[in-house]
């Protein structure tokens, strides 16, 4: 029986579940058949299978105690103490793996070592720290088998930093490794040098890097000339006082491609972090090195050598040429990051070619760039956000590929927006009906957001090509049938830009009107009252469909308020009898009512010039807006040209320019900050521009508006904003000047005991009183002035509705900005 | 560059993780799956590269899993995400499939690879052929029976000729071509084509002693008119009379043991093949085809009764040819039940989790016509809502000995300059459907 249950004690179970419960049965099996035998085998089970601590409830525990009391008089131990030292067990319960762990790794036999460290690893990998065992690894750290070697690496590359002093003992193996007969094991052990990013460390590397840089094996040299760069990240003063940046430009003569490209990658990333150092610098002795291993070299390699390539400012047109002509065979590359750098290079060196040779390039840039979309969808979607960019800057280059970006039914919806966007960018005379049709399909399917942007693409297409703006016009109404919530609402977006275009197509009006009540989203909200406003005339029954928006105005969004406001005064202007109640009713809620500064200003403004001369207020209101070219979002130039350089990079992806989505990197916080304040500065200069300036009109407004801010600010009431940032907004001073001269008017405590407002609505000299004295003038100023140039005051309430207008508004923007207004 | 390469579950939740460079904290990782949902909800669009507090995140989803790249700086998105994607086919060439348990179970290797194919960010090796000399799964085996031998990296990891070891030596040296033409089409239901392209691909599968020399000819127009430049007119002529047609190949891609350069300059195509199956080139046409398998789908519908499809389906290609396992994807409405089917040839069975019927034909003579009736009873009761999604028609088929472009292998010449061995190259042509050839249902 003894001999049995030595026996049973010595089965290694596959996995401690099966062991706890084995065990479990088998004592109570035991117990039955001989007691006696029995006892000191469970005690030992027990105490045994106390290293798997975790697997006890502390249920269990006392479970336990039950049987064991039985055993225990029998022994004649005291049973307190046993049931302390129960206890105790399993209150150190938790350091009972670590210590396992631990004993494994001081075995003296090699396999348990290597097992415990596998198991160490495996601890890591599930997140678990096991920081402590450090001692401990480094005792393994000599050994001949690779595999070991490895994970002993691995551990101490992720924990040196938990113990930057032990890490000196690891110092002597790692450079007796820089010496192994096996270049593996050289390599290695420069690979992890490098990777322990300690600064003690530093100092020892300096030796075996010198030796391994000049190894005679190139697997040896490639690993090398990567650790140059990260010694020099660690302490860039030691790297080039020690000549490794000099070690580094010889080895790009290395007769091996692969030590070449990883010498082309580290030198570029230390000319990247220290521009100071110009290692990097590309001589013409240089360039014919790196197009000689271009033809040479593994895909990774060929990336960095083009990148390079691109980056470099060739010295003359011919070398440029030269360039292209080695850069155009690897557009043929099956490696998709290859092909991209390749057009990049291309790129760069494209511009000081004659133009036979530009146009030649770019037909053969233009097929392997469409083969980009045949790669996994990740891929294709950083190609499309460069095709993007490229298109915009040569859109010949895939003029004739419409087809090729149709949508794939089951492309992620990442890739079918992008899709959509070029589609919309490539349309043209020649395949706009093609295209409509196909977007005609896509507004069919299920995907919300997908539909919305092909409504929206219809849109673009209709206003970019007047021919096909009929059939869109057709295709939009069709989808209004549907009765789908969320294409109504894209679709009067649509229309309110296609009628801004195209007035001819009111007849679609009363069709747009139907669905009035599906419409929810503040924007299409929006669009439909400005619609009711601009053709208020021309609808019959205007006044019951714009009643329920006055009636919820308060609850409206600001944007959908702020249409209101003008489809109102649109309509008493063209329709006064109509219009008057309504009209009255609004201001005055608008005005006293509402909490919003932009609404009540717009209010006024509406007011005064009503009140003032309705034949001004219908010049103003009523005035001819600029002319929409295209809705096609475009970059503004000078990122285009930016992102020209940074193509396949992350900034071509977002399409931002690299500063603005780089957090405080290694490029230092100072870097940003510095960037930062530059932008703001900027910012400021355009935007005195911006606003001073209208888009349409040049100087006259300027003067007009400068005039305004004279005479405001000579009024006695104005405050103290106008008078000092005059030149800093103009446009926002007026506005306040306009809520400071009126401010006293809907509050009835403000000392103006005129006549209350309501008795008529435009009878301004009632509450033109008090605190601006001369304010009939200053009416007549602002008639005046805006009869002389119809476009300074577009502008001016342009800017009120996006009161800093972003650095990169181009005229698309604004124009819209004005939409907005009316 | 990336800064470190993490494996995540479905949940964002690290499984493995190699930190490269050090420059960013690893819990950044931690803010990936609050980022993805905060991008959805956002806009409903989640593209594979975001950016967070100055840390970009790339990944790519395999199987319920992330493979996720971090970097800090404006990095080459499209070397990372390809990265991902090699590192994803090495995994999966090594164990078979790529989940969680696979990972799990084999962290030591992996480490090693994450090791070896990428260092400081910087990706190194990638080809799985060579990786599998010198990265084995049960080196302990290896170890056991010749403890001397110890792993060296192969003469091909750094060699000019990365992608073939020396002193590969065959009984019999043979060397096989498929010219695979994948078809990718859409078509209106009317029968017009909207869009048609032929993905072609040359697998060469390579069992070649030594170091050997390959040249392959194609009837590529360019090539032809090449040599008629270069050959003076006669040959042209005479090649335009004896030759076929030649078709013109839009964008070719090589495998990287082709010489670009000698490609660009005299259009031949020569290299050193790796040893086994490889793709040597692939291209792509965006000729006009003619549907190979013409698809005509008739529905009606009786709305709370049933849903009546009649397909017709039309072979177009050679009379000679055969397509082999033709199988049309018919989608029906989501709630249809009952399904009966009577067609002329072939099975039809419903998949009611793809809301579609499959017709499966084995055999498909070209020029031949089919037919298959279908009724699907549907429920008396309608959803309020009737927004339908409105899937395409997919056809799947293989038509052997036949290719849509007409591209024909002229010759495979095979030298080994030092063991000048007999060697037999064989060629197969096949036409298959694409991943994407869809005929979209009438409205």
């Amino acid at each position: 029986m003894q001999a049995r249950s030595k026996q049973l004690k010595n089965t290694k179970f596959p996995d401690v579940d099966t062991q706890w419960l084995f065990g479990c049965i088998l004592c109570l099996a035991l117990v039955f058949v001989d007691p006696t035998a029995t006892r000191c085998w469970i005690w030992e089970q027990i105490l045994g299978i106390t290293q798997y601590p975790t697997l006890y409830p502390t249920g269990i525990s006392s479970w336990l105690k039950l049987p064991s009391c039985r055993e225990l008089e029998s022994n004649h131990i005291a049973m307190s103490q046993w049931e302390k030292r129960i206890r105790d067990l399993f209150r150190t319960a938790p350091r009972g793996e670590t210590s396992e762990l631990r004993k494994g790794l001081v075995s003296q036999y090699a396999h348990e070592r290597k097992d415990a460290i596998e198991r160490t690893i495996h601890a890591m990998t599930l997140g678990k720290d096991v920081s402590g065992l450090f001692p401990d690894i480094l005792k393994n750290l000599a050994t001949h088998d690779l595999e070991q070697k490895k994970l002993v690496y691995l551990y101490l590359m992720n924990y040196a930093k938990t113990h930057p002093e032990l890490c000196i003992l690891a110092v002597n193996t790692f450079v007796q490794d820089t010496e192994d007969p096996n270049p593996l094991v050289r390599a290695l052990a420069i690979r992890t040098m490098g990777c322990i990013r300690v600064d003690k460390m530093v100092d020892y590397m300096n030796i075996p890097l010198q030796k391994t840089l000049k190894d005679e094996n190139p697997y040896v040299r490639k690993t090398a000339a990567i650790c140059v760069a990260k010694l020099f990240d660690l302490n860039s003063q030691l790297a080039i006082e020690e000549g490794f940046v000099e070690e580094l430009q010889n080895l790009m003569d290395d007769a091996n491609p692969m030590v070449v490209a990883n010498a082309v990658s580290a030198l570029a990333e230390i000319q990247d972090a220290a521009p100071q150092t110009k290692c990097f610098e590309i001589t013409s002795t240089v360039l014919v090195k790196l197009l000689a291993a271009l033809n040479e070299c593994t895909e990774w390699g060929r990336i960095s050598i083009l990148t390079a390539l691109a980056d470099y400012k060739a010295e003359n047109a011919e070398e440029s040429g030269h360039i292209c002509d080695r850069v155009v065979p690897q557009f043929q590359h099956v490696n998709p990051s290859v092909v991209l750098a390749a057009i990049k290079a291309a790129i760069a060196h494209m511009p000081s070619q004659p133009n036979d040779v530009q146009e030649t390039l770019k037909r053969k840039m233009s097929s392997p760039l469409v083969t980009l979309l045949s790669t996994p969808p990740e891929l294709q979607y950083v190609a499309l956000r460069n095709i993007r960019i490229i298109l915009q800057k040569y859109p010949s280059i895939a003029a004739k590929e419409l087809r090729v970006f149709y949508c794939k039914y089951n492309d992620p919806l990442y890739l079918k927006l992008e899709k959509v966007e070029i589609m919309v960018n490539l349309a043209t005379e020649n395949n706009v009906k093609q295209l409509i049709a196909e977007l005609n399909e896509y507004c069919h399917e299920v995907d919300m957001e997908f539909v919305r942007r092909a409504i929206r693409a219809l849109g673009q297409c209709a206003i970019k090509l007047e021919s096909c703006a009929p059939a869109v016009v057709d295709c939009l109404l069709d989808l209004l049938d549907n009765k789908i919530s969320y294409i109504d609402q894209e679709v009067m977006i649509v229309m309110r830009d296609i009628l801004r275009k195209y007035p001819a197509f009111e007849d679609a009006i009363p069709r747009l009107c139907d669905s009035i009540e599906e419409i929810d989203e503040p924007e299409s909200r929006a669009a439909i009252v400005w619609i009711l406003g601009e053709y208020s005339d021309k609808i019959p029954p205007i006044k019951s469909l714009i009643a329920p928006f006055c009636r919820s105005f308060l609850e409206e969004g600001t944007q959908v308020q702020l249409q209101v406001l003008t489809a109102a005064v649109k309509l008493y202007i063209k329709r006064p009898d109509e219009g008057k109640e309504l009209i009255h009713e609004l201001l005055q809620t608008a005005t006293s009512k509402s909490d919003n500064a932009d609404i009540r200003d717009r209010a006024y403004v509406y007011w005064r010039i009503l009140s003032s001369d309705p034949a001004v207020a219908k010049k103003i209101v009523l005035a001819e807006r600029p002319i929409i070219e295209t809705t096609i979002e475009k970059m503004p130039e000078s990122l285009l040209n930016e992102l020209l350089g940074e193509i396949s990079t992350l900034a071509s992806v977002y399409h931002k320019s690299p500063a603005n989505f780089m957090g405080r990197g290694r490029y230092g916080s100072d870097e940003v900050q510095k960037r930062a304040l530059e932008e703001q500065r900027q910012a400021k200069d355009e935007l005195n521009d911006d606003n001073l300036l209208d888009l349409d009109s040049g100087e006259p407004a300027k003067s007009d508006l400068n005039m305004l801010t004279d005479i405001f600010m000579n009024q006695p009431s104005s405050n103290n904003s106008a008078t000092t940032g005059a030149a800093n907004s103009a446009s926002d001073d007026i506005l306040s000047l306009f809520a400071s001269v009126t401010a006293p008017v809907p509050t009835p405590s403000g000392g103006s005991s005129g006549a209350a407002p309501s008795a008529d609505p435009f009878n301004f000299s009632s509450l033109n009183i008090q605190p601006t004295k001369p304010s009939p003038s200053l009416v007549a100023a602002v008639t005046t002035s805006t009869t002389s140039s119809n476009g300074s005051f577009d502008d001016l309430f342009g800017s009120q509705s996006a009161s800093v207008p972003p650095p990169t508004t181009s005229g698309g923007d604004s124009k819209n900005d004005l939409l907005d207004l009316f | 560059m990336a800064s470190a390469v993490f494996f995540l579950d479905q949940k964002g939740k690290p499984l493995l993780s190699r930190n490269y460079r050090g420059d960013i904290p690893m819990s950044a990782v931690e803010k990936f799956p609050l980022l993805l949902m905060e991008v959805e909800d956002e806009t409903a669009v989640v593209p594979p590269c975001l950016s967070h507090e100055g840390v970009n995140y790339l990944y790519i989803t395999h199987n319920n899993l992330y493979l996720l790249a971090l970097t800090k700086r404006n990095s080459n998105a499209m070397e990372i995400l390809l990265f991902l994607h090699r590192l994803k086919d090495v995994l999966i060439e090594y164990f078979k499939e790529l989940a969680e348990e696979s990972i799990r179970d084999n962290f030591v290797v992996i480490y090693e690879l994450l090791d070896e194919m990428m260092d400081y960010g910087y990706p190194q090796i990638t080809e799985t052929k060579i990786l599998k000399e010198y990265i084995t799964q049960h080196s302990r085996i290896f170890e056991l029976v010749v403890p001397q031998a110890q792993a060296r990296p192969p003469v091909a990891v750094t060699n000019a000729v990365s992608w073939r070891s020396e002193g590969i030596t065959y009984r019999k040296n043979e060397a096989f071509l498929d010219v695979v033409e994948s078809v990718n089409m859409l078509c209106s239901p009317t029968g017009q084509v909207l869009r048609s392209e032929i993905l072609g691909s040359v697998q060469m599968k390579c069992y070649l002693s030594g170091m050997p020399e390959l040249r392959l000819g194609l009837n590529d127009r360019v090539i032809f008119d090449h040599q008629a430049n270069t050959t003076g007119k006669q040959m042209a002529t005479g090649s335009g009379k004896s030759g076929g047609r030649a078709i013109e190949m839009e964008d070719v891609k090589f495998h990287q043991c082709v010489r670009l350069s000698r490609f660009e300059s005299d259009r031949t195509i020569s290299f050193i093949p790796p040893d086994g199956e490889f793709e040597l080139m692939s291209y792509r046409l965006n000729t006009n085809v003619k549907p190979l398998i013409w698809v005509d789908c008739k529905v009606t519908k009786h709305a709370t009764s049933r849903i009546e499809i009649l397909v017709k389906v039309k072979g177009q290609f050679k009379k000679r040819s055969t397509a082999n396992n033709v199988e049309i994807t018919i989608p029906v409405p989501d709630d249809a039940d009952s399904p009966k089917f009577k067609t002329t040839t072939g099975t039809v069975k419903w998949r009611p989790e793809k809301s579609s019927i499959v017709w499966k034909i084995r055999q498909f003579g070209g020029g031949r016509e089919f037919a298959m009736r279908a009724e699907l009873g549907l429920p008396a009761v309608q959803a309020s809502d009737a927004t339908e999604s409105k899937p395409p028609i997919q056809v799947t088929f293989n038509i052997p000995y036949f290719t849509t472009s007409g591209i024909q292998v002229r010759y495979l010449k095979i030298i080994e300059p030092k063991l000048q061995y007999q060697s037999y190259p064989w060629v197969r042509y096949i036409t298959k459907s694409g991943d994407d050839y869809a005929i979209r249902m009438s409205s």
